[in-house]
């Protein structure tokens, strides 16, 4: 067995330091592996979170050497080992203690987004009926793990802090699948400008590039928000129309 | 001195946020009273957002001939005729409504041509039955839920971990937990309780189950005096990955076999085609082209074995290991790539059926599985056991306290059917939720001892206080834990021995001996092995009730497979095993006959043969 340094970041919202932790590992194995056996034979109150180890439910989000990922589905083989591997909490929410953070902030940014209102149903019978290729889109950002990972590495909110002004890439992308479900029937372009914030996002696809679910959030959801925006709010015909156009 | 805690008062308490707690939260709230649900970790976490093939449900839009008679009839075939049958025709009833309703919150699953619901076809279920979203139905299921009761009014307390429920009397009147977070306790006073805390996976060595799988509402429920059934009925889920070993026991969804997969030995063999059991010879194909034509929807075409019960699937992979035709690393193969012969574009279609599947062997395993087979072989995946309850309002036999979903136990009768979890989640979630609220408003608040919560408090505290006298010399929690885990894949796993399951009991009582001294060191902030710690009372408890029950079934049936008695014995299948906690503390069994099936329901069965 070939052995690795975790050097993990242990502390709390007072402050903390980095813990070098030494440990043997073998073929296959991933960093939550490493971090749990840590756990179990070295630092037994080491605070971390993870559920299915298997990429599906987005708990284990941390940085791994400055990236951020999901330490679940970091293999060994992916990262340098012969130096010491940092392990730090995701550093754009508060440190609860060691790689737990406090993202209650997402749940409740979640909570303000208005929610799904479907037309009525379709069908006598009370369903709706739905083309797949006009549900294609919309299933590509219900893959959303919701691990936060986008949020972290946004810059609006890890090094701006616009937390009050600007909900992130995750809600965007989940205002972009109401916005874009075929049976939705709200509007919610006012306040995606207004409350929250999407003139903020610069697209620099930061949020892309470490979805661990691989959808891409700027092409796909928040640039035709963007659109959608400028459409409503921007564009001089478009408004002229508004005031113009046969009522009723 | 008194022990400082935070006091909650709901009408309903709703203990665990998967589907069944969020389903369950849902419609208390929507019957108009104050509803508080606890999870142990993150809202939308939970176990079911792991479920991939899909949700059982009779809507017949694939196949019309589909109805709930025939899901009925299936549902209680692969139960092997101990379930709980008003539940069985319950959930083959209201399942489709559950359904429709996710629809109308936001949940957008794979369509048909025509634009309905598409259905896929799963082990057990005679026609396409199972409401999917590729293979990630349940992160879809549980979104939907939590995005849809985060505007319910509903209070959710995340991240917190119930240690125990608090009794007036003989009614349970609200639990003791603690936050995770600071370790500062709480007490949830409440005029009815829910519990739906899902599995005990986390009992056995190899297992699908996260961390939270530790039987928590099983043991919550039975030292409250609650009664336990069917503990010994363990499903070993045929496919869970086996290489390379830190995945071990991760699942692979039946969907791989429901969408062409094939299963075959190192001899490439398909070993599934030997065995065929009595009761599904007539639904089962025995050629590999009308196999495959029924996973293409081929109404006239049978079942490939593949596609038989999780519990004869489990048995026959190990069977095959056993004799040594096993994969190099002690499995069997599993090919969806094979289906290249057949279709054009396997490699997409491959990647849009199972994309989790596709990334989770590349990833994890480094292996395409578009190109090659996966290695699998058995893995803990469910009880079905659990609290016993009542079929039409799912209380225990403890007033004011339910259960819902995997906790609670009988839909699913010795052997679950792939898909009747999601739907028993929802079918059951929401009549927990109907019947605590109604349970709620027809009764006052119950109240609490203080010398209840003291000694709660007490017990939680304990693993800390050897911690400090041992002064780092104890045992700590994980190797107890890691210990127990091992013994039960070992002598209680998915063959079963009379004199292994006794060595297991005792067993038992030296790892109750160790649990009680665990040591703790650090402080209660967010200190997993605190939490370890206190979760070992639950596995130990959950496991004992497994060992005694298995013990005491000398018959083979569904997930309970006994090398001493093989077959199923007709007499102990009109029983089901009752577990509950003696006046003395220690844990008492009996047997307790299978209810009269109405006649409607035998004809239906009759008309499915």
């Amino acid at each position: 067995m070939k052995s690795v340094t975790f050097r993990i970041w242990r502390g709390d919202v007072t402050g903390g330091k980095l813990v070098d932790y030494t440990t043997e590992f073998s073929e296959g194995m991933v960093v939550l592996d490493i971090v749990h056996k840590i756990q179990a034979t070295q630092a037994n109150d080491l605070a971390c979170r993870w559920n299915c180890k298997a990429g599906k439910c987005g708990s284990c989000s941390a940085e791994i050497n400055g990236v951020p990922r999901l330490m679940c589905m970091t293999r060994l083989d992916m990262i340098p080992v012969e130096k010491p591997v940092t392990i730090e909490p995701m550093r754009a929410f508060p440190s609860i203690r060691d790689l737990v953070t406090d993202v209650s902030w997402n749940f409740l940014v979640k909570k303000k987004i208005k929610k799904f209102k479907p037309r009525a149903p379709d069908a006598a019978d009370g369903t709706w009926r739905m083309q797949q290729e006009d549900i294609d889109r919309v299933q590509e950002f219900r893959k959303c793990i919701e691990c936060f990972l986008c949020q972290d590495v946004c810059h609006v909110l890890r090094d701006h802090r616009k937390h009050d002004e600007f909900i992130g890439p995750r809600f965007l992308v989940y205002t972009a699948a109401l916005e874009m479900h075929p049976l939705d029937t709200e509007d919610r372009i006012e306040e995606l400008k207004q409350a929250h914030g999407i003139g903020y996002c610069n697209i620099t696809k930061c949020c892309t590039k470490v979805c661990p679910e691989n959808i891409t959030i700027t092409d796909n959801a928040i640039i035709p928000l963007k659109e959608r925006v400028v459409d409503e709010f921007y564009d001089p015909l478009g408004w002229l129309w508004k005031i113009i156009r046969p009522k009723g | 001195m008194a022990t400082p805690y935070e006091t909650f008062e709901y009408d309903v308490l709703v203990i665990g946020a998967g589907g069944a707690g969020l389903r369950a939260a849902i419609e208390a709230s929507a019957a108009g009273v104050k509803v508080g649900l606890v999870c142990k970790s993150l809202l939308g976490k939970a176990h079911t957002v792991m479920a991939e093939g899909g949700m059982a449900a009779a809507m017949g839009n694939v196949d019309d001939r589909d109805n709930w008679k025939v899901h009925f009839a299936d549902t209680m075939r692969g139960g092997q005729y101990v379930n709980n049958w008003r539940m069985a025709e319950l959930h083959a009833k209201e399942a489709p409504a559950r359904v429709y309703e996710l629809e109308a919150w936001g949940a957008v699953f794979d369509r048909t041509k025509d634009g309905k619901i598409l259905q896929r076809n799963f082990g057990g279920h005679k026609y396409p039955r199972l409401a999917h979203v590729g293979d990630r139905t349940g992160l879809e299921m549980i979104r939907t839920l939590q995005d849809h009761g985060i505007h319910q009014g509903i209070t959710v307390h995340m991240e917190w971990t119930i240690v125990t429920l608090l009794k007036d009397g003989e009614r349970v009147v609200g639990a003791f937990g603690y936050d995770r977070e600071r370790g500062r306790f709480k007490i949830l006073k409440a005029k009815a309780v829910v519990i739906a805390s899902g599995g005990l996976g986390r009992a056995y060595k190899i297992t699908s189950n996260s961390w939270e799988g530790t039987g928590d509402g099983h043991s919550l429920a039975y030292h409250a005096g609650a009664e336990l059934l069917d503990m010994e009925f363990i499903q070993f889920h045929p496919t869970g990955m086996i290489w390379p070993p830190s995945v071990q026991g991760l699942l692979v969804t039946e969907s791989v076999r429901g969408e062409g997969g094939v299963l075959r030995n190192k001899d490439g063999h398909r070993f599934m085609f030997d065995d065929i059991p009595d009761n599904y010879k007539s639904q089962t194909s025995t050629d590999p082209e009308e196999g495959w034509r029924y996973t293409q929807n081929d109404k006239n075409a049978r079942r490939p074995p593949e596609l038989l019960t999780r519990d004869h699937v489990a048995r026959c992979i190990n069977r095959e290991v056993k004799a040594g035709r096993g994969s190099p690393h002690g499995g069997v193969f599993l090919d969806i790539s094979w289906i290249k012969e057949k279709i054009p574009n396997a490699a997409e279609h491959i990647k849009r059926k199972l994309p989790s599947m596709y990334h989770q062997f590349m990833q994890l395993a480094n292996l395409d599985i578009t190109k090659e087979p996966m290695e699998v072989g058995p893995t803990t995946h469910y009880a079905m056991g659990g609290v016993r309850v009542n079929g039409d309002t799912q209380m225990s036999s403890v007033p004011g306290l339910f259960a819902a979903g995997e906790c609670a136990a009988g839909l699913h009768g010795a052997n679950r059917l792939g898909g009747n979890s999601l739907s028993d989640l929802l079918v059951f979630g929401k009549r927990a939720g109907e019947f605590a609220a109604k349970y709620a408003k027809e009764n006052s608040a119950g109240q609490i001892s203080d010398a209840q919560i003291e000694e709660a408090a007490r017990q939680a505290i304990e693993p800390f206080e050897y911690g400090a006298k041992a002064g780092g010399s104890a045992e700590g929690p994980y190797q107890v834990q890691h210990d127990l885990q091992n013994m039960m894949q070992e002598l209680v796993g998915i063959v079963r021995r009379e004199d292994e399951m006794s060595r297991a009991l005792d067993g038992l009582d030296k790892l109750w001996d160790r649990a009680r001294k665990t040591a703790v060191y650090g402080n209660r902030e967010y200190n997993p092995g605190w939490h370890t710690a206190l979760d070992l009372k639950h596995l130990l408890t959950i496991s004992e009730a497994i060992a005694r029950s298995a013990l005491d079934r000398k018959e083979s049936r569904g997930g309970h497979f006994r090398e001493d008695f093989p077959n199923k014995d007709a007499e102990s299948g009109k029983m089901n095993i009752v577990i509950v906690k003696g006046a003395d503390g220690s844990m008492q069994l009996r047997h307790e006959p299978i209810p009269a099936m109405p006649d409607e329901l035998k004809q239906v069965i009759e008309e499915m043969k």
